[in-house]
């Protein structure tokens, strides 16, 4: 019984915290699928959004509800000027060059966030209440149903979005081919924005309600976003069930194994299956292999 | 108008000059090794704030023995490289006669090498047990060592008859430090360590270890670590609905950490210097004095609560000076006046020193306090 209730409570602990690494996971995937690059400034949209929800709630004193509205906001503009200044002006560049630049981006606004916030770390406080409920034993937090439910209505709206919106479709298209999709009329740059738009907006909403239980400071994005990239990976590059199930199985897997192996051995977890997938299935573990026609 | 702001200029100047010349006599150098910035800067900052503020005032009081001081502090940024650079800077280019810190006992070890065969005087503001065991001839320290925080904690929960702990430490030098004194220090006392687990400094979600805890037979758990790993430990274990009693070390004896953990820091008993509790302490409480003091004058300075870390500086700085009035300010001599100091009651605890012992503190350095409404309260 007892052994049990401890493994059903390292399974939820595992789920929530790969429902936050799927999300992650989406904003590599929106941004791959719409340029084929990689944006490794990911985590850092997580991390601002943590910030800004910390610095409009603590400093302007604003209700949590329009903090988190404008944290999204900022980040969301933070993500465009980036697109703008970093990634757009470099038409012809090889994505090689493009992923280097967006590391280059990653280090300098983490260096701002350190200029601005110092480089303390700091609480955010839940959405509703510290008091954990109790499921058959096992405890869980009211914030990690926040995760749960924000995670299922944005992989359900992204899925709407790609598949049935002409914007969504309109992205999709570029992903296959950008040159062909220009030809039927695509405006293929507005797509790269939106995608950078969405993929800013995820990943600061994921490190919104994150925030309030692993607490944030700036450099919080360097890990969480590899554990993203990590899922995205597992998902095989998707932006859809493949990145959930990824995010989900890394999450288990951690947890699982830092209870039953050793702590110690949490973050080799996600990297050793990182370097497995991408030698033995680069493709992803979902993917049926695709072969290119010529 | 002008005339009369001329005149005030003139005066200015007149006194500029007169206190240059009552104050001709250069200013005795005292080096001083801060972590400023990096991930040490939780210490090094306000050990700077202490040491400059303090000899501003020591300054604004005369000096020691009508000589001024004159405060060289480097950053090291928690980097032993940096450090060992900036000491040969304080030595070499600047003179020093003595020099306070570093700040973490790695960037210490790096130093001592330095100091002893130059033959400055080092007052370590580092906790690490080997910076004074064996003793060195050049270096002092005024951070409690682990190895008397330990038993301080075990006592309490052999009176709580307490015999079962997990223990959960972090996985760098301070962590795995503390875990060594309380392998070493459990028998002693006749508790057995059921559950030893460890996480890194960067981790922020502990749930495997604690539900791995929760599962065991423990009755108490230790968490030692330095902010921000005990505030989530300190979180996930209230969210487990986990209700042993928590202990946590002294790395974590500042505010700061009650902010992180929020409602989760009720209860949490840790050992920590007086500082924190100085308005709470007894009259008759030889450190008072100095605490009270120390406290006020920080606050007035910095707007914030001067804590246990700063405390080691105006420690460091204080044995200095007092060192300096009583012998000389040759460094040989500031070396041998230090080694004489008796039952001097500073922030850390009151130090006496000996050939024998350079570090001067005994296990009532520190105090139990418990986290009561989100304030310190002692534990008597």
């Amino acid at each position: 019984m007892d052994n049990s209730r401890q493994l059903f409570q390292y399974i939820l602990s595992g789920l929530s915290n790969g429902a936050i690494y799927a999300l992650i996971g989406f904003g590599f995937a929106i941004i791959h699928n719409a340029t084929g690059i990689i944006n490794f400034a990911q985590g850092e949209f997580v991390m601002l959004g943590g910030m800004f929800t910390l610095f409009f709630v603590a400093f302007l004193n604003l209700p949590l509800i329009p903090a988190i509205i404008l944290a999204i906001l900022v980040s969301t503009i933070v993500g465009i000027v980036f697109e703008r200044l970093a990634v757009r002006p470099l038409k012809n560049a090889k994505p090689l060059s493009i992923v280097i630049i967006t590391i280059g981006a990653s280090i300098l606004i983490r260096g701002i966030a350190m200029l601005v916030w110092g480089k303390d770390t700091h609480a955010v406080p839940a959405f509703s209440g510290s008091n954990p409920l109790y499921i058959v034993g096992a405890t869980i937090m009211p914030q990690h149903l926040w995760i749960f439910a924000i995670a299922v209505l944005i992989i359900i709206g992204n899925k709407i979005f790609f598949s049935y919106s002409i914007i969504g479709k309109a992205m999709r298209a570029c992903a296959y081919n950008a040159q062909a999709a220009s030809l039927v009329g695509i405006d293929v740059k507005t797509m790269v924005l939106f995608s950078f738009i969405i993929s800013s907006a995820i990943g600061s909403l994921a490190g919104i309600i994150i925030a309030p239980l692993t607490m944030t400071s700036y450099d919080v994005g360097i890990m969480l976003g590899l554990k993203g990239f990590c899922a995205v990976i597992i998902g095989g590059m998707s932006s859809g069930l493949g990145t959930v199930l990824g995010g989900l199985l890394l999450g288990l897997l951690e947890s699982l194994g830092a209870g039953y192996l050793s702590a110690s051995y949490k973050d080799a977890i996600a990297f050793i299956i990182l370097l497995l997938i991408l030698f033995i299935r680069p493709e992803g573990l979902f993917k049926k292999k695709e072969t290119e026609r010529v | 108008m002008f005339k009369k702001v001329f005149g005030g200029i003139l005066a200015m100047l007149f006194a500029g000059l007169m206190s240059g010349y009552v104050f001709a006599a250069p200013p005795i150098k005292i080096g001083a090794l801060f972590s400023v910035s990096g991930p040490a800067s939780f210490l090094g900052e306000p050990e700077r704030n202490t040491a400059k503020m303090m000899v501003d005032e020591i300054n604004k009081a005369g000096g020691v023995k009508g000589r001024q001081l004159e405060l060289i502090v480097i950053d090291t940024q928690g980097d032993a490289t940096k450090a060992v650079q900036g000491v040969n800077k304080l030595i070499k280019d600047d003179k020093v006669v003595a020099i306070m810190g570093p700040s973490i006992t790695g960037d210490t070890m790096a130093v001592i090498p330095v100091v002893e065969k130059a033959g400055i005087p080092l007052v370590s503001c580092a906790a690490g047990v080997k910076i004074t065991n064996p003793v060195k001839k050049w270096v002092f320290k005024t951070a409690q060592n682990d190895a008397l925080a330990v038993p301080k904690i075990f006592d309490h929960m052999k009176k709580q008859k307490i015999t079962k702990i997990a223990i959960v430490t972090v996985s760098d030098g301070f962590g795995s430090s503390g875990r060594e004194q309380l392998v070493l220090h459990a028998k002693e006392f006749g508790i057995q360590i059921i559950s030893d687990e460890t996480y890194g400094p960067k981790d922020t979600d502990m749930t495997a270890q604690m539900t791995k805890i929760r599962g065991s037979e423990a009755q108490a758990i230790v968490c030692w670590g330095t902010n921000p790993g005990p505030a989530v430990v300190a979180r996930n274990v209230k969210q487990l609905g986990i209700t042993l009693p928590l202990y946590m070390s002294h790395g974590v004896s500042s505010k700061k950490f009650i902010d992180l953990a929020g409602d989760a820091a009720e209860g949490i008993i840790l050992p920590s210097g007086r500082v924190i509790v100085a308005n709470q302490l007894p009259k008759n409480d030889p450190q008072k004095k100095s605490l009270t003091n120390y406290v006020e004058n920080y606050r007035k300075h910095y707007k914030v609560e001067g804590d246990h870390f700063g405390g080691h500086a105006w420690d460091a700085i204080m044995l200095i000076k007092e060192a300096i009035e009583r012998g000389g300010d040759s460094p040989a001599a500031i070396r041998d006046q230090l080694e004489k100091t008796e039952k001097f009651a500073g922030i850390g605890g009151t130090f006496s020193f000996s050939p024998s012992d350079h570090a001067g503190l005994t296990s009532d350095a520190f105090v139990l306090v418990k986290i009561k409404q989100k304030d310190w309260t002692l534990v008597q």
